[in-house]
């Protein structure tokens, strides 16, 4: 009865995290499905083939959707390392107020700060450009980077890089043979985690692009609203591959074993 | 030389930590908080470099005197309210089943944290293709001889009680509160549980006087988090939510996108009051947080 209750317990688990996928998929798919239909009554590749042709804009939108979300995250890395180190592996002064500072635009929402600046981007010719909308997309991929990379380095040995400057390594050295090694699963970790906040992004890209930039979330929300199941499900899906991505290696870098991050993760 | 070389290291280490910080502070405070300033003043029709200089709080006194606000504000704490409360029930049941040892495990541990970084705005089409009075629920229920036509499903999508949209932070919710406390069960083990039992403690005494001590820090950090999204968040009441009333972010955005453009000192202020419910939230968050490191 125990072992009973259990797998149903874990069956309840499995169908609802699945349960909205399942519409997704038998849509992609799905010619004629009509109420009261179970299962669709024909069968077709449609959503697909329409969506990856000209007409649906998805090439386009897929260009720059990965020009926006891979420069914005790699700007937030290059931008938040130094920041990321400091809170890991440092006590000091104000640093209450540093953390407060970083943790408020995860939670404040972003298009109560893009609503203020939006003037400032037309009146300096940021506005409608894919520069512009990089750069409103560091206001929530910045902060996550930061934090992240803050626990990265919290597991970081610093003792490692006092070695090799007695050794005689320099300040670039040392980032370059003994930090950069040591933490890049967390870097990789910390980078995909922007990419995918910067991918999922709707109305920061909608306010800033003003049309102009079409990332795939906006495609998405177009084709959601014309009510075209098809290529909606089809779209959904191309887009949710990124994030599949991000838990197959995020997981495999969580368990995988790393030697300078792995020695000071016992403790 | 041994005289000198403290020195020079001692200036190097008084300027080392702002120089780090200062590239992220920097963007941080200049885009986020500069932004902020932004909306601010224009929320106040106050806007130098566009010709606006007059100062007035118009619009904080109409937003305020206006109906339609109050039922968005009243909306928007029903759904975080009810979502917040529901994930957190779900993901602590979650997590105490997940602990335990089954076949599987592994992958069905994978599986629960797999909707985390799913984006939302697939998870409300999901919601919306399920929850629909066509959809497959409502096909589901027809087959069980519940209902002839779709008209007769209830209205669960686009609905009053914003069911679609707390359905859909539920669904994504409750995975993301459901891991924190997974991994807090998992690291503390169950040596306390099983001295409770020894002492002759029961099911539920062993969980709320064993179990749900330990969980609760992450269990109420995690939910002020989900909390404060679903106050501030767009995406989904816009896809899932009615016209009138809708979320307070949907009006903010629905008066800043009007044609009329005097409306647009009131989403200003409109997205300010979010902003400011959310910095009460993050507050609140650090306070509970820091007090759980100390203990």
């Amino acid at each position: 009865m125990k072992r009973f209750s259990k797998g149903v317990a874990i069956a309840l688990i499995i169908f609802g995290v699945l349960a909205p996928f399942i519409p997704l998929l038998i849509w992609s798919v799905a010619r004629r499905w009509y109420f009261p239909a179970i299962l669709p009554t024909e069968w077709s590749l449609r959503g697909w083939s329409y969506a990856f042709s000209n007409a649906s804009r998805l090439p386009q939108a897929l260009r720059q959707s990965f020009a926006v979300s891979t420069t914005a995250s790699l700007l937030a890395i290059l931008i938040g390392m130094p920041a990321g180190r400091v809170l890991g592996l440092y006590k000091f002064r104000g640093k209450t107020l540093v953390e407060f500072l970083i943790l408020a635009p995860t939670i404040v929402p972003a298009f109560a700060v893009v609503m203020g600046i939006h003037v400032l981007f037309i009146r300096y010719g940021l506005a409608d450009t894919l520069s512009g909308v990089i750069i409103v997309h560091l206001i929530p991929t910045l902060p996550y980077v930061t934090l992240v990379l803050a626990g990265v380095f919290a597991n970081y040995n610093v003792d490692y890089e006092s070695q090799a400057r007695s050794l005689g390594a320099n300040t670039w050295q040392v980032i370059r043979y003994v930090m950069l090694p040591a933490i890049y699963p967390g870097v990789i970790v910390a980078g995909m985690f922007a990419f995918i906040i910067s991918w999922s992004q709707y109305l920061l890209t909608l306010m800033i692009g003003g049309g102009r930039v079409l990332t795939l979330p906006l495609l998405l929300f177009s084709f959601a609203s014309s009510g075209d199941n098809n290529v909606t499900a089809a779209l959904s899906i191309i887009f949710i591959l990124p994030a599949i991505a991000l838990l197959v290696i995020t997981s495999r870098y969580l368990t995988g074993r790393n030697a300078s991050l792995g020695a000071t993760r016992g403790n | 030389m041994s005289a000198l070389q403290p020195r020079s290291r001692f200036t190097w280490e008084r300027f080392r930590i702002p120089l780090l910080l200062a590239p992220a502070l920097s963007v941080i405070l200049l885009l986020f908080g500069g932004g902020l300033l932004l909306t601010l003043s224009q929320s106040f029709g106050y806007l130098p470099i566009i010709g606006k200089t007059e100062f007035s709080l118009a619009a904080w006194q109409a937003i305020f005197q206006r109906g339609e606000f109050w039922q968005s504000l009243f909306l928007t704490l029903w759904i975080g309210g009810v979502a917040t409360l529901t994930s957190t029930i779900l993901a602590i049941l979650c997590a105490l089943t997940l602990r335990k040892q089954f076949r599987g495990k592994k992958a069905i541990t994978f599986l629960f944290q797999l909707n985390i970084p799913i984006p939302h705005i697939v998870g409300a089409i999901g919601i919306l293709l399920l929850f629909s009075q066509s959809g497959l629920i409502a096909r589901l229920a027809n087959l069980a001889g519940m209902i002839n036509d779709p008209a007769q499903f209830p209205a669960l999508v686009n609905d009053r009680y914003a069911f679609g949209i707390i359905a859909e932070y539920v669904w994504k919710e409750t995975c993301f509160i459901g891991t924190i406390v997974l991994a807090t069960l998992q690291s503390v083990g169950e040596d306390y549980e099983n001295a409770a039992a020894s002492l002759g403690a029961n099911r539920w005494q062993r969980f709320r006087y064993v179990t749900l001590p330990l969980i609760m820090p992450g269990v109420l950090t995690a939910s002020i988090l989900v909390f404060a999204f679903a106050f501030g968040a767009f995406e989904i009441p816009f896809l899932l939510g009615r016209r009138f009333p809708s979320a307070l972010s949907v009006l903010a955005w629905r008066s800043y996108t009007d044609t009329d453009l005097a409306l647009r000192p009131e989403a200003m202020a409109m997205s300010l009051f979010i902003a400011l419910v959310s910095t009460g939230l993050i507050l609140l968050y650090m306070t509970i947080s820091r007090k759980l490191v100390r203990e």
